[in-house]
């Protein structure tokens, strides 16, 4: 049973999809099957969701600049119904019990990045956004690091360990 | 499924089982028609069904705040797990979210 966790210290994925917001659960849900065979705790797991889920809306919304089906208060219309057909690339490293997770987007990029990462700062008042989603993804993985360039795109790394498996493979 | 109920001049409103960006204009929009049109002074946000929230459930209660801070009406949020209350925390949601068990 333990021969799958011993057999693969290292496994990869990377999915691209259309930067829509139907495929924020898309995303967090591939990931959380990605990390299912580590036994991750269910904080963990819910670690993980949170901010891959973070990190693809921002680049659906602010990288691209989709937002149908956001929230209308004064958005103009055309722009809801314009849809920006970039993709966002999804990609998963695991070594070992570190899951290492990268998400790109090839959209408008941050001016001021440092500004962007300050707690409750948000570009998007009227989409009722909290400002909280680079707070979120540094609180919940273990270490974040954002590169931004205006007009080109922004990358997200992010890495996190779960802690289950030395217990897992003590326990048997 | 996501439910608005009007009790007394309370909304109450029943989130869905993953509260994100996708779900979150759906509830704003609800929510906020129910303010507007009804004599709703406060608003309770039940999390019983969530499973699943990223920062666009905090984004959801902060604006419906706004809405009715200024009337006097209070936001109370109850079955909220051990996930979601730290989400609060950091948000700073707690001064202004009264979290009931």
């Amino acid at each position: 049973m333990n021969s799958q966790n011993n057999g693969i210290r290292r496994n990869e994925m990377e999915i691209v999809f259309d930067a829509i917001a139907r495929n924020e659960s898309f995303a967090r849900v591939a990931v959380a099957a990605f990390v299912t065979h580590l036994n991750p705790t269910l904080e963990e797991l819910a670690d993980v969701k949170t901010a891959v889920s973070e990190a693809v809306t921002n680049a659906i919304i602010h990288g691209y600049e989709n937002y149908e089906g956001c929230g209308v208060h004064g958005e103009k219309p055309a722009a809801r119904t314009a849809e920006h057909p970039g993709k966002v690339r999804l990609q998963c490293v695991l070594e070992g019990d570190v899951i290492h997770i990268e998400v790109e987007d090839k959209g408008k990029g941050i001016e001021d990045l440092e500004k962007a990462m300050e707690p409750l700062f948000t570009t998007r008042p009227e989409l009722d956004r909290s400002g909280m989603g680079f707070s979120f993804m540094e609180a919940f993985m273990d270490d974040l690091d954002v590169k931004s360039e205006p007009g080109k795109g922004t990358l997200v790394r992010m890495m996190k360990k779960l802690g289950t498996t030395a217990w897992i493979e003590c326990e048997e | 499924m996501e439910d608005f109920q009007i009790i007394d001049n309370c909304l109450m409103v029943r989130l869905p089982e993953e509260v994100d960006h996708y779900r979150a204009a759906y509830i704003c929009e609800n929510a906020d028609r129910f303010i507007l049109q009804e004599n709703v002074a406060h608003v309770v946000f039940d999390f019983e069904d969530t499973r699943f929230m990223d920062s666009s459930g905090i984004g959801i209660i902060m604006g419906r705040y706004r809405k009715i801070a200024c009337f006097g009406g209070r936001v109370y949020a109850i079955h909220v797990d051990s996930q979601i209350q730290r989400m609060f925390a950091m948000a700073g949601l707690n001064k202004i979210v009264e979290v009931l068990a």
